[in-house]
């Protein structure tokens, strides 16, 4: 047993890492991914270009417009002069939200009464929508806020505060909501699963492609040794990507490491069994390898989807979040985002951990009983 | 081994093999001795790799029963693995390692025993005459050397019966020489060679033939045997004057299944020379030729494949008509 499994791990290790094409592919390609994806994938909004439309030209106006410049969300990129280049400039999308201030927006202010401001936003990318428009709501009421103070102060004489009750809300685990940090750990999973995925799936059909599958099945090579031996390298490989990409996260991305990093190992080892299982089953129906490739495009796709890495599942229709139960990746990032950002323990994690392990254990079993060492 | 099976190196009874309607392998029975060189031979498609795939558990079969070495193909197949070697005609060895790593890899796979490894390596090594290249990557190897180390691999573990199916096809004449001389070499060592080929001069090499058609065992016997008594036709050498312009007389006469030329002769299948001869010669005089010498000539072996071919067809044919 122990004899054929070594001799097999040797071969494809020599297979795999002979290959400078595959070479680059195993540990070029996850670094240079999560470093542009760790830069790209982001879903923080600031310095949303905005234009500004002042008739009123008074020190109130240029007031809010520096407060609106001032969050860091807004980047006032012009200042218009008429109606119609307001369109314009939604149009062309040198700016995405315009300020439009009336005339006689200071007058009604000091006179005590209600002054009236306009926001229009380009609505087409809903989420940056949404977002800049909580930020201008922000800015106008802290506006509001000091005015009122100022008034207060005015009438009565006296400093009050114009809000007796407030709301000072903390995030937690990532206090500044950076969006990296939540992102970062996730690419992580969704790497591991496509070079573990397509790399099994192939090297197992390309020996059936080229022939020496052939050759293969007429050794008394047992199938237990033919599919550890197939599996191993690529769990290795996997192990050693996700070590490259954690030291990237913490160390270039800046992503805290709060949790107890083993957890990171087990969950990685749970992880891999079912994408290995998903790799080996791929091969299992496929006899080209570019079926094999097709195969795992369509698996992951909706996997990515499904998964909680960019949409949260407790957003999707409950039949969906039902489905996405059997979807290893789920687990995984909850595993992984909680080892990086919360230091949970396993008392907590356990059924994550058992989750993976049902869906993997399962798909291994399934994949393995496929396998034959006969032909057709 | 005490029963029947056990002095026969491979036992087949009606085996059969069909993949959905088709009828890959037709109800074959035969007996291969220990020692011997087996050739299997047959266009392609007639079920030659199908019928070895079945021996070597590769494929199972839908019906019948063999053995080889004495084991079931049914239900011992990992025993049967352990105890021969295979080698096919796509020399299924890494293109990636080195011939030495693919060597390390057989011999690791098989269980070669650890003292005997090294020794094994320098006889693959010898015999497939690839001692400088030990650490050349093996897709470099031209077709003739990658077979010879194809060969070597599956006779690591010393097996007692080897499977070649088509071992030289896409070889050249000279690679295929040798490649024979090792053939030979392992039988006069006891070993039992099974081999699938569609060359006609390999098939004279062989202690014994099987020739399979459309899945069914047409003829089995020595390459004499089938000269001689298989032979349900006999051939006619005839030598004459515009033996192009002769052929088309000849071939419409009675008696006449078949003609063709063969270098400035003719030769005629018919199943009695002694009546068509005087005959022939009487209408080509007729006609104006010159006739030369006629007699009745050994068959090659691509003669009796081709009329036993032709029977089969034509047996098959009326059968058709008569369904009809």
């Amino acid at each position: 047993m122990l004899e054929r499994l070594i001799r097999m791990l040797i071969k494809e290790f020599i297979q795999v890492l002979r290959n400078p094409r595959m070479r680059a592919v195993l540990f070029v390609m996850p670094v240079a991914q999560v470093i542009i994806i760790g830069y790209a994938v982001n879903t923080d909004v600031r310095h949303v270009p905005m234009a500004v439309y002042d008739l009123d030209r008074t020190p109130a106006t240029r007031d809010l417009v520096a407060r609106f410049e001032g969050s860091g969300c807004f980047d006032v990129v012009r200042h218009i002069g008429s109606e119609p280049e307001i369109q314009e400039i939604l149009d062309s999308g040198e700016a995405k939200a315009v300020l439009r201030l009336n005339r006689g927006f200071a007058e009604a202010l000091s006179g005590g009464g209600t002054a009236q401001a306009q926001f229009l936003l380009d609505g087409s990318d809903s989420n940056t929508a949404s977002v800049a428009l909580t930020y201008a709501a922000q800015i106008s009421g802290d506006f509001n806020r000091a005015l009122l103070g100022q008034r207060f102060a005015r009438t009565a004489g006296v400093r009050v505060d114009a809000e007796p009750v407030t709301v000072v809300s903390r995030a937690w685990f990532n206090a500044n909501l950076d969006s990296r940090h939540y992102f970062v750990p996730g690419v992580l999973a969704m790497i591991v699963a496509v070079l573990t995925i397509i790399l099994s799936s192939m090297s197992i059909v390309r020996e059936r492609e080229v022939g020496t599958m052939e050759q293969i099945m007429v050794t008394p090579i047992g199938r237990l040794e033919f599919i550890l031996g197939k599996t191993i390298p690529f769990a290795m490989i996997g192990f050693v990507d996700v070590a490259i990409i954690a030291l990237i996260s913490v160390f270039w991305f800046q992503v805290p490491l709060r949790g107890f990093p083993p957890y990171l190992f087990l969950g990685t080892a749970l992880y891999l069994l079912s994408t290995l299982g998903i790799g080996l089953f791929i091969s299992t129906v496929s006899s080209t390898q570019q079926q094999a490739m097709m195969t795992a495009f369509f698996f992951m796709l909706p996997a990515f989807m499904l998964s909680g890495f960019v949409y949260p599942i407790a957003n999707m229709p409950k039949i969906v979040q039902i489905l996405t139960l059997l979807n290893p990746i789920r687990y995984y990032l909850v595993i992984i985002r909680s080892v990086f950002l919360k230091d949970l323990s396993l008392g907590v994690l356990w059924p994550q951990m058992l989750g993976l392990l049902l869906l993997g254990g399962t798909m291994l079993l399934l994949a393995a009983s496929r396998f034959r060492k006969t032909m057709s | 081994m005490t029963d029947a099976a056990g002095s026969y190196a491979v036992t087949l009874r009606n085996l059969e093999r069909r993949f959905g309607e088709f009828v890959a392998v037709n109800r074959i029975s035969l007996d291969v001795r220990q020692g011997e060189i087996f050739g299997f031979l047959g266009p392609n498609g007639a079920g030659k790799s199908t019928t070895i795939r079945m021996l070597c558990g590769l494929l199972e079969p839908s019906s019948g029963e063999g053995t080889v070495a004495g084991l079931d193909i049914r239900t011992q197949r990992e025993e049967i693995k352990r105890r021969i070697g295979y080698m096919s005609q796509k020399f299924s060895l890494y293109d990636d390692l080195t011939v030495e790593e693919n060597i390390d890899f057989f011999s690791g796979i098989y269980r070669v025993p650890r003292e005997k490894k090294a020794a094994r390596k320098d006889w693959v090594l010898d015999m497939a005459n690839l001692q400088e290249h030990r650490h050349t990557r093996t897709g470099l190897l031209p077709a003739g050397w990658k077979q010879r180390l194809s060969l070597g691999c599956a006779l690591l573990h010393e097996p007692r019966i080897l499977f070649l199916d088509e071992p030289t096809s896409g070889v050249d004449p000279l690679s295929r020489r040798t490649f024979w001389d090792l053939i030979y070499e392992m039988a006069s060592q006891g070993v039992t060679v099974f081999v699938t080929t569609h060359y006609m001069e390999e098939a004279e090499y062989c202690d014994r033939l099987a020739l399979i058609y459309r899945g069914e065992l047409v003829a089995l016997g020595t390459p004499s045997d089938m000269k001689g008594s298989l032979m349900a036709d006999q051939v006619l050498s005839v030598s004459c004057e515009r033996p192009h312009e002769a052929l088309g007389v000849a071939a419409g006469l009675e008696g006449v299944r078949d003609a063709a030329l063969f270098g400035r002769d003719i030769h005629l299948m018919t199943e009695d020379a002694g009546d068509l001869a005087p005959r022939l010669r009487q209408v080509l005089e007729a006609r104006g030729f010159q006739v030369g010498t006629m007699e009745p000539i050994t068959p090659s072996l691509e003669d009796v494949f081709v009329s036993l071919i032709e029977a089969r067809d034509r047996a098959d044919g009326s059968q058709q008509e008569f369904k009809a």
